[in-house]
């Protein structure tokens, strides 16, 4: 059977920019605010922030701002992808936390090697059941993934001596050498990102992840391997966190229990600060970047000027800025569906 | 070859229902065949089964001269069946050409060629005369341009057949006319379509065939040009024109003198795609019905009055007073009351009682302090139960275990304990059985007669002419016209459900 | 709407499969209760003794008051995972205010559940967010807003009155259980007596068809997230209470999900219409025993963490499906 085309003679155009232009000022503006809304408010803060604060603009606090959020924002990263399918993934602070565990835990038993592949196994095989929970089984990804943060936590701690025991890396394993310096954690952060703009913007899978979150149901219908496609999001995200966790043990030198707790919250704020849909099937990984340093700047601050109220000053930041870009966001998109 | 697809004695039941009865339906290629009829007719059934939706019961379908069972839509889709529906089934926030090619995006090394796809993209679609900047979100576009993207993505994907499912609901004019155009690019290149639509209009401007269907089974096969508007109409409504006396197929009482005063005025109704300037009153007693086919917006007026459509423009007024546009409560206050066509998913609270079904609307005006209070609940139920004689084993059955005409006598009586004044009924007696149906029919007799005004939509005929005291017509959203007193019959009614719009009216507003 | 219709050969075989799963979800958690405790009784010494049923009493019933304002919101097809930041919410409230007074004390920390209440119901209600992305809002910000209030460290509350509610018993039995009682039979009035309960149901059972029947949808979803609030802040109060000090870093973590797993435990489904109070007691208690079983017979809190995960996802997986039946 021949390919059709529908060709000769070509028809005046009906449709054209000039028609969708004039009905769509509202459509750009408002999808220019959902777009690069957190990379503008990044840049103003940031502005605000070398002028208003003394030493903010030195260079061993910008170093120190990437170093400290370089691992974190790898959750950030893989949340962008389960968000972007229409998921929710809640367990990554604690898979990122079991990954640091299980690589302290492998540096000490089997050396190098075993620290960087066990993490990764162990989390990959946890999303793995999470995600054919929520593909297979139809479970909600947030009942789901909430058991999954308790269920890591407690493997975590039953390989720690219920979280007594902190396993230390040896001083002389090459296992040290992954996470160390100042470069080498913003490098990986960077490549990893870099990728994954690739991976989502120009791969299969990556559109298959918008097409699942837009409309499950026409990406049925298209034919699209949603099953698999929403499996392996979580598999990807679990990995990813767990080789963040692992990334962070190297540099700790050690097996932290007590880390991770509430980074998925962090995580989600920084995804949806970025301008991804919370509804999925709309996101960037440039926003997730911007997200990640708004929010890091955010937390630098507070914790210079505001030192004495620690990190719930920036969850509290966290979570009106989520309340109102939610807001924000439900409100452009009946802005647009009522066009 | 001469048919490309081809269905013979298909038979498909749900249970209780026979949706289809020995169907056959032939395709040949390079035609647009029209598929017609009134809702329940079996269409989208047959649709359904052909794209492998559904299983048949009984019966063959061959394509390209074999027969062939779809395990699924994406079967029939690979073997060249697309369908597209009402509703576009595309992902709207994804760019245009991305939706063209979703999973078939040409690749290089693995990644995928954007600036390759966009280009093909660009070209393919300005065949279809749609000439946008392809890397825009699809929702951007207009309904027309988004249905051709959809249009062009089944095209691509080596369609023989391409069915559509009332394509044109949400277009405007002059997306309709590039639509046909394609039509016409899609029939010289030697692919067949299967149209449904409900507009006349349409139906003779681009078809070449139709095929009527009613009751599930297919009542004619005619070239379009020999067969005329009034006969077609007929034909789908299942009344034999000539046949014009009849004796009374339904338990309405036809005479009726309405002289009270006027209790619901809408006037100037509109709201966006859906209704244009819908004006029309119903006085004490009175029961207007609402004439018109599939799709003229007759549900829509009924859910304008009560509040449940959002309106740009129009008023209502009950007993007098204006009531507040688009608010439910604020209707219903005042005392109009809508009887939802789809009782499932709009009427009856599967999971609660048949008590609980009754009074929900009443809770507020017979509890003391928000406590419900059970006497008086016990008393308005019996009342109803008994008056409407609705058959349950109990008051506590759940709802979504009874019939369907027990079920409607619910909604009925849910509506008559508040005691409104005027009451829309939105095909009341649809799906429900013979029994049932004459019961509610003597009841809206007999709330009429108690100086209720009613409005009665009905896609039966006979429900309707017998049923109402007058008719207010409507097609595409517009009055269109009304028949008084004798003129209130079939031929009629037939009549100004036939014509075309350009012929009742002036100019389309585009 | 499709009318997809199952072959009636799948049909029988299904309503069979559906019987035993409608017992199971109805009857399965105090069946479970009851052999529960049954084996413990002969398994686990001093299970069945006084005092250690009073110590499980104090653990339950904050989970329990929570649970029942879940209960409500899931009813309405909604879904609260603002409540554990709710909890420490009012328990920073507490030292800061208590200078003026336990009582007052007391209203100002429920005032404080009943705005983020009125906050993340109006976002559902009029904001028409998605109810798990409204409140994951709260459960984020409040718990910022909490420590901030209070410091990081725990602080410590010497207030007879309190100590007493958290600590003290009548007739044997905690004050807590007591009022946890008294909330557990309105609650139970509420739902079944009340306009308000019934509107509830309708909603979470077919918000289209009870928006067209008139109720008042917006007033009924926000007053239930307040309810739940209000229900989170007294849980706050209630453990502040009985551990006498506040520590909003800590107190409420995980328990939404604790309240949710009660809830379904008890066989509220997940898809709202249909509230099952004293199921959720149940839900609450089969819970609370498993893990005194676990602890009593040492078992690392790991491994009831692990436990606990498990049972969550069998549940839902349980009352799937259970909404459009």
């Amino acid at each position: 059977m021949s390919h059709v085309t529908v060709s000769k003679p070509a028809p005046e155009p009906v449709v054209t920019d000039a028609d969708a232009q004039r009905a769509s000022r509202a459509e750009r503006i408002t999808g220019l605010i959902q777009n690069q809304g957190g990379i503008g408010v990044l840049i103003l803060v940031a502005l605000a922030a070398a002028i208003f604060s003394s030493g903010f603009a030195s260079s061993g606090n910008v170093k120190s701002i990437l170093v400290g959020n370089a691992y974190t924002s790898l959750l950030a990263l893989g949340m962008t992808f389960v968000i972007i399918s229409g998921g929710i993934d809640l367990s990554v602070g604690s898979v990122f936390a079991l990954g640091g565990v299980l690589a302290a835990w492998g540096s000490l038993h089997g050396g190098t090697l075993m620290a960087i592949v066990l993490p990764l196994v162990v989390c990959a095989v946890w999303g793995l059941v999470q995600g054919l929970l929520i593909a297979r089984a139809g479970l909600a990804p947030f009942i789901v993934t909430l058991a999954g943060l308790l269920g890591a936590r407690g493997l975590l701690q039953a390989i720690s001596s219920e979280g007594t025991k902190t396993y230390l890396v040896p001083a002389h394993s090459a296992f040290l050498k992954l996470g160390d310096g100042t470069w080498l954690p913003i490098l990986t952060a960077v490549v990893l990102f870099a990728v994954a703009v690739v991976v989502l913007q120009r791969t299969r899978f990556g559109q298959r992840l918008f097409a699942i979150g837009g409309n499950e149901n026409a990406a049925l219908l298209m034919g699209l391997p949603v099953l698999r496609t929403k499996v392996l999001v979580y598999v990807l995200s679990a990995t990813m966190a767990g080789g963040a966790g692992m990334l962070n043990a190297s540099r700790l030198q050690s097996g932290v229990t007590n880390i991770g707790v509430g980074y998925e919250l962090t995580a989600i704020a920084a995804v949806v600060i970025g301008g991804t849909l919370l509804t999925g099937g709309a996101g960037s990984i440039y926003g997730t970047a911007a997200g990640v340093l708004l929010l890091a700047i955010i937390q630098n601050l507070i914790g210079v000027h505001l030192s004495q109220y620690g990190t719930s000053a920036s969850d509290a930041v966290n979570g009106g800025f989520l309340a109102v870009v939610v807001l924000l966001q439900t409100y452009l998109s009946r802005i647009q569906r009522t066009q | 070859m001469d048919t490309v697809l081809a269905v013979t004695g298909l038979t498909k039941s749900f249970p209780g229902v026979r949706a289809l009865r020995g169907v056959d339906f032939a395709l040949r290629p390079g035609e647009v065949h029209a598929l017609v009829g009134e809702n329940g007719a079996g269409k989208s059934t047959l649709i359904k089964v052909m794209t492998g939706v559904y299983q048949p019961d009984e019966g063959e379908i061959r394509y390209q001269g074999q027969a062939v069972q779809f395990a699924t839509p994406l079967a029939a889709q690979h073997a060249g069946i697309s369908t597209i529906y009402q509703e576009v089934n595309l992902v709207p926030l994804m760019s245009v050409a991305r939706n063209l090619f979703l999973d078939r995006e040409p690749r290089r090394y693995g990644i995928i060629d954007s600036r390759a796809m966009k280009r093909e993209a660009s070209r393919i679609l300005r065949q279809y005369g749609v000439d946008v900047d392809v890397s825009r979100p699809l929702r951007s576009l207009g309904l027309g341009a988004q249905q051709m993207v959809a249009i062009a993505r089944a095209v691509q994907i080596d369609a023989r057949v391409v069915i559509m499912d009332e394509p044109t609901s949400s277009l405007e004019q002059r997306e309709v006319e590039t639509l046909f155009r394609v039509i016409g690019q899609l029939k010289a290149a030697g692919i067949a379509i299967v149209y449904v639509s409900h507009r006349m209009g349409e139906l003779y401007e681009i078809c070449d065939r139709v095929t009527v269907m009613r009751d599930g089974a297919v009542v004619a096969v005619e070239e379009l040009q020999n067969l005329e508007r009034l006969q077609l109409v007929s034909l789908m409504l299942g009344r034999d024109l000539n046949e014009v006396q009849r004796n009374g197929a339904t338990a309405f009482d036809t005479d009726r003198e309405v002289e009270g005063q006027t209790v619901l005025k809408a006037t100037g109704l509109t709201s966006r795609h859906e209704l244009d300037e819908v004006s029309l009153s119903i006085r004490k007693g009175e029961v207007v019905g609402l004439g018109g086919l599939l799709g003229s917006g007759r549900s829509e007026t009924a859910k304008a009055i009560v509040g449940a459509l959002p309106l740009q423009g129009g008023q209502i007024e009950i007993d007098g007073k204006q009531v507040k546009r688009g608010s439910t409560a604020a209707a219903i206050r005042a005392g109009a009351v809508m009887l939802p066509e789809d009782r499932k998913t709009e009427g009856i609270i599967p999971n609660l009682s048949v008590r609980e079904n009754i009074v929900l609307a009443a809770l507020p005006r017979i509890s003391r302090l928000g406590l419900v209070t059970r006497a008086k609940q016990d008393e308005i139920v019996d009342y109803f139960m008994k008056r409407l004689q609705i058959k349950a084993s109990s008051p506590e059955q759940r709802v979504a275990d009874l019939s369907g005409g027990n079920q409607q006598k619910v909604m009925l009586a849910r509506w008559l304990c508040l005691q409104p004044k005027v009451l829309l009924l939105d095909e009341p007696t649809r799906g429900i059985d013979v029994g049932a149906k004459a019961q509610v029919q003597e009841v809206i007799n007999e709330l009429a007669r108690d100086g209720l005004g009613v409005l009665l939509i009905s896609s039966e005929l006979d429900e309707l002419i017998e049923g109402a005291d007058r008719l207010v017509i409507l097609r595409e959203g517009q009055v269109v016209g009304e028949l008084h007193g004798d003129d209130v019959n079939e031929g009629e009614l037939m009549t100004a459900l036939a014509t075309a719009p350009a012929e009742a009216e002036g100019g389309d507003p585009a | 709407m499709t009318d997809v219709a199952a072959p009636a050969a799948v049909r029988v075989q299904d309503d069979r499969k559906d019987q035993t799963l409608h017992f199971l979800q109805n009857y399965g958690v105090y069946i479970a209760i009851v052999v529960l405790v049954a084996v413990n009784a002969f398994w686990t010494s001093d299970f069945l003794s006084l005092d250690n049923l009073r110590v499980q009493l104090f653990q339950v019933v904050p989970v329990l008051l929570v649970a029942l304002g879940m209960a409500l919101v899931i009813g309405t097809e909604g879904i609260d995972l603002s409540v554990g930041a709710v909890i420490a919410l009012a328990s920073a409230f507490i030292p800061l205010y208590l200078g003026y007074g336990a009582g007052l004390t007391i209203v100002i920390c429920l005032i404080a559940g009943a705005v983020s209440g009125v906050v993340s119901g109006a976002m559902v209600a009029f904001g028409q967010v998605q109810p798990i992305v409204a409140t994951l809002a709260l459960m984020i910000g409040l718990r910022g807003v909490a420590v901030i209030l209070n410091g990081a460290s725990a602080k410590p509350v010497n207030d007879p009155f309190l100590d007493g509610l958290g600590l003290d018993s009548i007739l044997g039995i905690p004050k807590m259980a007591w009022i946890a009682l008294i909330i557990v039979l309105i609650v139970a009035f509420v739902v079944r007596r009340t306009t308000f309960g019934r509107q509830l149901v309708a909603i979470g059972d077919n918000r289209a068809a009870s928006q067209l029947a008139g109720l008042p949808v917006r007033r009924v979803l926000v007053s239930v997230y307040v309810i739940s609030g209000v229900l989170a802040a007294l849980a706050g109060v209630l453990i502040v209470g009985h551990g006498a000090e506040a520590d909003p870093s800590n107190y409420g973590l995980n328990y939404e999900l604790s309240a949710i797993t009660a809830v379904v435990v008890g066989g509220t489904p997940l898809t709202g219409g249909k509230v099952k109070v004293l199921g959720t007691v149940a839900g609450a208690l089969l819970m609370q025993i498993i893990s005194a079983t676990l602890v009593q017979h040492n078992i690392a809190n790991s491994y009831a963490q692990m436990v606990e995960a498990v049972i969550i996802c069998a549940a839902v997986y349980a009352a799937r499906g259970r909404g459009n039946r």
